[in-house]
């Protein structure tokens, strides 16, 4: 089950992006999974005022996560997503329509998103403001991952309300602010996890049961941030973003980048992040008795955690000039490693009695590396 | 409600913000945009890149939205 | 004082008025045009009043402005058409630094005189709103036009006005 792509991240309101193409290739590797993703992106202007772009991407997992007590056998699964936007420019406003869908065995989802950013104040000020909605359905495959078997649980709405004010602050700086507003409604749980609790009836100390999440689940996100340039001919870049929602989950993203190139043919960027969430308020690494909540989850996401990454990306141009119709040619790298780290969500995979009783397994924590590669065309 | 009362008071603020009533010129000039048209100034020069690292984390945290950036750049047209 | 509600209301008002203002790509203008001594890439001196008589088009220009670029090859070429007839083009540089232009200059050549103007002192005096922009002046120094901005087919405008100047 994964969530849904943001799909519309920036836009421009004095001319149209140049024509662009994308091959793109992921790597995620950590906390027993390993995902690898390929991706086909191109944008084209079809007049000086029309833009069309289209995606696809297709994800591969395969792993056991460390929450998935239920599952004995090791995961494998597809996701296959395709999109598509067409973005309008009319003097100084930006149009943007787009249409996206994700499908996996157990989980298909849909959105429509619409969006319009306006440049103003002698374009030193652009406003946006966009509205997406999402419908998503959600099953558990209670086969294995070579012989399904996928009984469907329910839907979910989405509704998404954003809005961004970014400024102009003096030739060499910008800066910007987010607010989006999501609101979720249906079956918002994750049916392989479980949530555990005492019983000393069983000789691993607890047992398990399903998770209970509310039906409804709102969430406000403020992100600001703000680039400098530097003098020798460099970026600076901060940001912070404060999350709140209804399930009682608060979380504070602080990250830094800095962007160096190096003639018209290298750029080095590195970045480093830092998260940290509180639990939300329904959520227990261990129950003390069956049915002790209403509400009742275990679900890795919604523990007290915190994260910090270290990532670093090279460009390199190796069209750097253009060559007949092709603008510009780059290939990319990036690479991000992220270290996971768990308050109140312990390890009962690999730890359990009689060394360890429950609540007393160590906590959890795992490392991951995140891997992209791709090369853009620019025509 | 709220959520209303946020949106039309942001606008607001953008109004006020580039209104010459209250006396406020554009203090950079589209001819000091150089630096700022430079693509390492852009929010996001690769956005499929920054769109599969925003659903990693997504993912795996608690936290969603607010994310990217809009504005800056060229100013031409 | 004025109440919160009015001041808003105002500055709303305010706001929509310059934003259709700043919508039109191209008006007419009235006024001399601000003389000016600039220096070429090669080093040399030239101005506005090298021109004197003829019906110019002072265009403001960067290296790193996409729409700059897409025009710059049909400006060369309504150039080399009106020439003969008493039009000049004089290409107004707005970079900070030579190094960038003297290397696209070089990859992609053009025909009309190109002056730099890194402390941007000629676009102050010009009031340069947007780029790039176009100002035409007739032929008795007297500036007629000035086009913001640059989309495809907005050459048709160009040659409208300096076939107008030029019969005058």
């Amino acid at each position: 089950m994964t969530a849904a792509l943001l799909l519309i991240r920036s836009t421009s309101a004095d001319v149209l992006p140049d024509n662009r193409a994308d091959v793109f290739y992921s790597k995620y590797s950590g906390g027993g999974m390993d995902i690898t993703g390929y991706s086909a992106t191109a944008r084209a202007k079809i007049t000086e005022n029309f833009a069309l772009e289209a995606n696809y991407f297709i994800d591969k997992v395969s792993g056991a996560s460390v929450d998935v007590l239920s599952q004995a056998s090791v995961i494998k699964d597809e996701r296959k997503q395709k999109s598509g936007t067409l973005e309008y420019l009319h003097d100084k406003t930006t149009y943007t329509a787009s249409y996206q869908t994700s499908v996996e065995r157990d989980y298909i989802s849909d959105t429509a998103s619409f969006s319009l950013s306006q440049d103003m104040f002698g374009d030193l000020t652009t406003i946006s403001l966009g509205f997406s909605n999402s419908h998503n359905k959600v099953g558990e495959n209670n086969g294995t991952a070579d012989k399904p078997n996928v009984a469907w649980l329910g839907h979910a709405l989405s509704r998404t309300y954003s809005g961004g004010l970014s400024q102009i602050i003096t030739k060499n700086f910008i800066a910007g602010v987010n607010l989006q507003v999501i609101t979720d409604a249906g079956y918002l749980a994750n049916p392989y996890r479980s949530i555990r609790y005492l019983d000393p009836g069983n000789p691993r100390g607890y047992s398990l049961a399903s998770q209970i999440y509310p039906d409804t689940h709102t969430s406000t996100a403020v992100q600001v941030q703000a680039k400098y340039y530097l003098p020798y001919r460099a970026a600076v870049t901060g940001l912070y973003r404060y999350f709140t929602d209804t399930w009682g989950v608060v979380g504070n993203t602080y990250e830094l980048d800095y962007t160096h190139p190096i003639s018209n043919k290298w750029i080095f960027e590195g970045r480093a992040r830092y998260y940290k969430q509180s639990a939300a308020t329904f959520y227990s690494d261990l129950f003390p008795f069956a049915g002790s909540q209403n509400f009742t989850a275990r679900d890795q996401n919604l523990a007290a955690l915190d994260n910090t990454t270290i990532g670093g990306k090279v460009t390199y141009a190796f069209l750097p000039d253009g060559w007949r119709i092709f603008k510009r040619g780059t290939v990319t790298a990036d690479v991000s490693r992220i270290h996971f780290n768990y308050l109140d969500f312990r390890d009962i995979k690999d730890f359990g009695p009689p060394a360890y009783k429950p609540g007393s397994e160590p906590l959890y924590q795992f490392s991951a590396m995140v891997y992209q590669a791709y090369i853009s065309i620019y025509f | 409600m709220r959520l209303r009362h946020i949106l039309i008071l942001s606008s607001l603020a953008g109004t006020v913000l580039l209104s010459s009533a209250c006396s406020i010129q554009p203090w950079v000039k589209p001819y000091e945009r150089d630096r700022l048209a430079d693509p390492i100034m852009a929010w996001d020069r690769d956005a499929i890149s920054s769109a599969y690292l925003d659903h990693i984390r997504e993912s795996r945290e608690g936290s969603r939205g607010a994310t990217g950036g809009a504005g800056g750049g060229c100013g031409c047209n | 004082m004025l109440s919160t509600s009015t001041l808003l209301k105002r500055c709303a008002m305010a706001a929509i008025v310059v934003a259709s203002t700043a919508f039109a790509a191209g008006g007419d203008a009235s006024g001399t045009a601000p003389a000016f001594t600039l220096t070429t890439l090669a080093g040399q001196a030239s101005g506005l009043s090298a021109y004197k008589g003829q019906v110019v088009m002072v265009n403001f220009w960067a290296t790193w402005c996409g729409p700059c670029q897409q025009e710059m090859p049909l400006l060369d070429q309504m150039y080399k058409k009106y020439k003969p007839a008493g039009f000049t083009l004089i290409g107004v540089n707005v970079d900070k630094e030579a190094p960038a232009v003297k290397e696209l200059l070089t990859r992609k050549p053009v025909s009309f005189p190109v002056l730099l103007d890194p402390a941007n002192q000629v676009s102050k005096a010009y009031h340069v709103d947007e780029m790039p922009s176009s100002v035409i002046i007739d032929r008795k120094g007297q500036i007629r036009y000035i086009h913001r901005g640059y989309k495809p087919g907005d050459e048709n405008d160009y040659q409208d006005r300096i076939r107008q100047l030029i019969r005058e």
